[in-house]
Parts: structure tokens; sequence; C-alpha cells
């Protein structure tokens, strides 16, 4: 009796999953293999219409990847925008987080709501906004630089600036996501710890360097981490707003990828360029797991 | 008593200066949407319109036919989001109430996903949709929506809450298993489906790279992949690009300030456990 019930739920159970596994396998798992496979090949645009004159050329494309000189900057300017913009980002939601945990704080939720809401805005859509707050006559962000005496700056026709400008946006963009992160975290913390502290006669920084910091501890290497990875996939803000440009200033890694794979077609190189991003990805994520277990 | 006082004064001070910072490239937008050809070009930039005019809005929908692309980008996001919510909640009650072997073993092994990008596998998954027939489809746009680790976990946490006892009483009185997910459990974590749909709606609305990929042909175009496109030619008209803007962010935001609560909660629940 048992058993046959046992063995119905069996049947159940995998016909509730087929449709999922079917699919995230199908669609997922075997492009990310496939993927590696195609890294070793010299498929191009020949191949696409015959996939049979694709060849293995082993690690060619790695090879010539890392000599191809708009591959060299792409790095550049990924970890430039990774290292410098990533910190910035998790730094901004932090603050963000811990003036909205004030306590007695009045709106707070609409506090919450307006810093929230770039994050759910349409990237290409504020992008092409932010494209015209940056423009060097006519933008709002020079005129507002321009009453404080700040002369004009080409945000994005200056090679020097062009990151610095798609950094400032994507902070814009995105710290409201790791702020609720945060305003999470800081939940955890019990009050009691900052009273005492306070009858210690701590100052503000005593108290985040020896109660909110370690006290978000896990939470905030899983923030710097998740960031991180999520920086290295750089795409439609310089697809939008640069094109790549200037002098290839803002030419990230994926954007490298989309031109080699969509726009020439060099599917082989573009899927040695897809799997770098997933080394990246793979390394930074076994720091994570590997910090975090040191702590427990 | 006195410095107290100037703590707080200080702390609103920051809070609504960085509201206005926030808020102030969105009002633009929609500020420089109603403003006349070449106001918004005008120096010093003004901040508001001097005679406000929906002429943009009108050539939106009249000239450039991007009714058409707000009606392809709700159909891409509507499907994404129905298939998306039904197969991920099947899945997750199968993970979370039924006893199957190796179940944990492949949970384990689905979690590796959420480690490795989207882009990673964009590239064959191209190549595989084109065999398909599927490049410049919908239903080609869909398909990375339809079944997802994050949306499975995040269902399959709430269901694995729910007491075994509701179960085991429907099973005793012979229901099948089907019957139980329709008639008891989904009544009771439509909380957390809303969640989800709120998040694929959200995701697929606002998608880029995988639509510009796979869609060519542009009457098919999403919203985002046509507001791109349509920047590279109207870059001078400012006002005309700020219309569209607005029409494409307008609706992620009504539905994120409709389903605020539910999306706080994915995301506030989702990150701290793990």
């Amino acid at each position: 009796m048992t058993n046959i019930l046992e063995r119905r739920q069996q049947r159940a159970a995998w016909l509730f999953l087929a449709p999922a596994l079917l699919m995230i396998g199908l669609f997922f798992f075997l492009p990310v293999l496939a993927g590696m496979g195609l890294s070793l090949t010299d498929f191009d645009v020949y191949a696409l219409g015959r996939p049979s004159t694709a060849r293995f050329v082993g690690f060619k494309n790695y090879l010539d990847m890392f000599q191809h000189p708009v591959f060299q900057v792409a790095v550049r300017n990924t970890f430039y925008f990774a290292f410098v913009g990533a910190p910035l980002s998790v730094m901004v939601s932090l603050g963000a987080a811990m003036l909205l945990q004030s306590k007695g704080l009045r709106l707070k939720g609409l506090f919450r709501t307006i810093y929230f809401a770039p994050v759910v805005t349409t990237l290409v859509a504020v992008a092409i906004v932010w494209r015209y707050l940056y423009h060097p006559r006519h933008g709002l962000l020079n005129h507002g630089l321009g009453s404080l005496g700040i002369g004009p700056i080409d945000w994005l026709g200056d090679p020097a600036w062009s990151m610095p400008a798609i950094i400032v946006m994507a902070v814009w963009k995105n710290f409201g996501y790791n702020m609720l992160i945060f305003t999470a975290g800081l939940q955890t913390i019990p009050d009691e710890h900052y009273d005492a502290a306070a009858i210690d006669g701590a100052g503000f920084w005593q108290r985040f360097r020896h109660i909110t910091l370690p006290g978000l501890g896990p939470v905030l290497l899983f923030v710097a981490v998740t960031t991180m990875i999520g920086f290295f996939q750089l795409f439609s803000e310089p697809y939008v707003m640069t094109q790549g440009g200037p002098l290839r200033s803002t030419t990230s890694l994926i954007l490298f990828m989309y031109e080699e794979g969509f726009r020439w077609w060099r599917m082989g190189t573009a899927s040695a360029v897809a799997m770098l991003l997933f080394l990246l990805t793979l390394g930074f994520t076994l720091i994570q797991l590997r910090l975090s277990r040191g702590r427990a | 008593m006195n410095g107290r006082f100037i703590g707080r004064a200080l702390l609103y001070v920051g809070l609504v200066v960085g509201a206005i910072l926030t808020l102030l490239p969105l009002v633009w937008m929609v500020s420089a949407s109603f403003m006349r050809p070449g106001e918004a070009n005008t120096i010093p930039p003004p901040l508001f319109p001097a005679h406000p005019t929906l002429e943009h809005y009108k050539a939106l929908f009249t000239r450039i036919d991007l009714a058409r692309h707000f009606l392809n980008s709700t159909v891409v996001t509507m499907g994404a989001t129905v298939i998306s919510v039904l197969v991920n909640s099947m899945a997750a009650y199968a993970f979370a109430k039924l006893i199957f072997p190796g179940r944990d073993k492949l949970f384990r092994t689905l979690t590796l996903a959420l480690v490795i990008p989207a882009q990673v596998g964009m590239l064959p998954l191209f190549l595989l949709l084109r065999q398909m027939g599927l490049v410049n489809t919908f239903l080609g746009v869909m398909i990375p929506y339809f079944a997802g680790v994050f949306g499975i976990f995040m269902v399959r946490q709430y269901i694995m809450s729910l007491p075994d006892e509701l179960l085991h009483a429907a099973r005793i009185d012979g229901a099948g298993e089907f019957r139980i997910f329709w008639s008891i459990v989904v009544p009771v974590i439509t909380p957390i489906l809303v969640t989800l749909a709120a998040f694929t709606f959200l995701s697929a609305w606002n998608d880029f790279m995988w639509p510009l990929i796979i869609l060519s042909d542009d009457r098919l175009y999403t919203l985002p992949v046509a507001l791109a496109n349509l920047s590279g030619e109207h870059v001078q008209d400012t006002e005309l690009m700020m219309a569209g803007s607005v029409l494409t962010v307008l609706p992620a935001l009504i539905v994120f300030l409709i389903f605020q609560r539910a999306y706080v909660r994915g995301i506030m629940g989702g990150s701290v456990k793990g």
C-alpha cells in the first residue's frame, strides 16, 4: 500500500519537475557547456551557414584573444568599472541604509521608495536620459557644476571622463538594491549593542567599526561579491551611451563579446570571452565561499 | 539637546538632498518630454516646460509607431511572467514537498546555475534557437525567462514552511498531487507567486541584451531595443526621446509601486538567508 503511494508520489514529482528541468537543461546548462566547446573552434560566419565547416583549433581563440588590442582595453575598462564602481556602489548603498535606519525617522517608507526607484527603471531608457544630462553644453549636470564654478566637462566625449560618467550613472541606477539588503542586515543587529556602546561613550565612527561592520559581516561580503560580479557584466550602458567610445574607453568585455559574436559572427573568439567571464565569476564566488566559511 | 536637534536636522537635510539627486534624472525626463522641440537644448537648460505640449507623445504613436513596440513588450513580458510562475512553482512544490530519490542532489546541482551569468551561454543559445527556427520570434525572446533556478529556490523556501499535515490529510482522502497543488498549495502561496511574477515582469520588461540579439526584424523589437535604435536616429530630438523613455519606464514603475511590498520581500528575504 505505502509502496504504491510512494511510487505515485515519485511519478508526480517528475511530472512537476519535467517542464522546468527540460527548459533549464536545454536552454541554460546545455548552452553553457556548448560554449566551452565552441570556444575551442573557429566557428565563424561560414559555419553559421554550414556548421560542419567549423574546426577544432584548441586554445587558439584564447591565445588570439589575449593578443587582441581591443580585448586588452576591454579587460582594463571592465576592471576599472568593477573595482571602482562596485565599491562605490556598495558604500552609497550602506550609507543610505544606515541613514534610513535612524531611530524615529519619519517618512522612512517614502525615502526608501524614492531611493529604490532607479533600480526598477529600464536601463536603456535611463541611459538615454543620462546621455542628455551629460551633454557638455546643454546638459543639466554641467550647468549645475558651472554654477559652482567647475568648468564644462565633456563627460561622454573625453576618454578620461567617459568611464567615471558611466560609473556615476550605474551607481545611481543600482544602489537602491543593495540598500534594501543592507537594511535587512542592519535589522539583525540588536539595539542593545548600540545602546551599550553609547553608554560607554563610543562615537559614531567607533560604533560603525566595532558594531555595524562586524554585525553586517556575511551580508557585506555577499553584497560586495555579487555586486562585483554584476559589474563585470557591463554592457547596456556603453552600448547606449557611448557605443564603447570615445577611443574604446568604455568598451567592456561583454560589449567586446557582443561585437565579436553578433556583429562579426566570430563565435569562437566570442565564446572564449564568455568563458573568461565565467571564470571571473567563478573565482569571485569561490573567494566569497571561502571567506564566509572561514568566518563561521 | 541642542546637538541632538542639529543632528536630526542634518539627517533630514541629507536624506532630502539624496532624494532630490535620485529623482532629478527621472523628473527631468518627464519634464523634458513635455517641452517644445529644441526647448531642452536652450541655455540655461530649463527644468520645466514653458508651454507644456503633448506633441511628442502624439508623434510616438503616429509617426513612429511606438505603440507596436509597446505591444511587443507587453506580449513578451506577460507570456514570460505567466509561464515562469507556473513552471517554477510546480518544480518548487516537487522539491519542497514530494519525496523522490536524488531530490537534494538534483537541487544542489541546479543551484550551480545561480553563479553562472546568463551571458556565458548566450552565443550557443542563439545558435540553438536558430536551429529550432526561433530566432526573430517572441517565443525566442521569452524562452530564457520560462524556468529559472532563482524562482524555484524562492518558491521552494516558501512552500517548505507549510505544515505537512495539510497535504497528508488530502492524500489520505485520495486527492492526487495535481489536485493538492492546485487547490491547497497554490491558494496559500499566492504571496510568493506575486513576488515571483513581479520579479519576472520587471526583468523581462527591462531586458535589453537578449532581445537585441534574438530579434533582427525591427517590427518585432521590444521597447528597450526600439528605443535604443530610435535614439541613434533621433539623437537631436531630446524631447521626443524623453517621451519615449517615459513610456518605457512608466509601466515598470507602476508595476513596482503596485507590487512594492511583494517585490521588496523577495529581495530582503532571499538574500539574507543565503
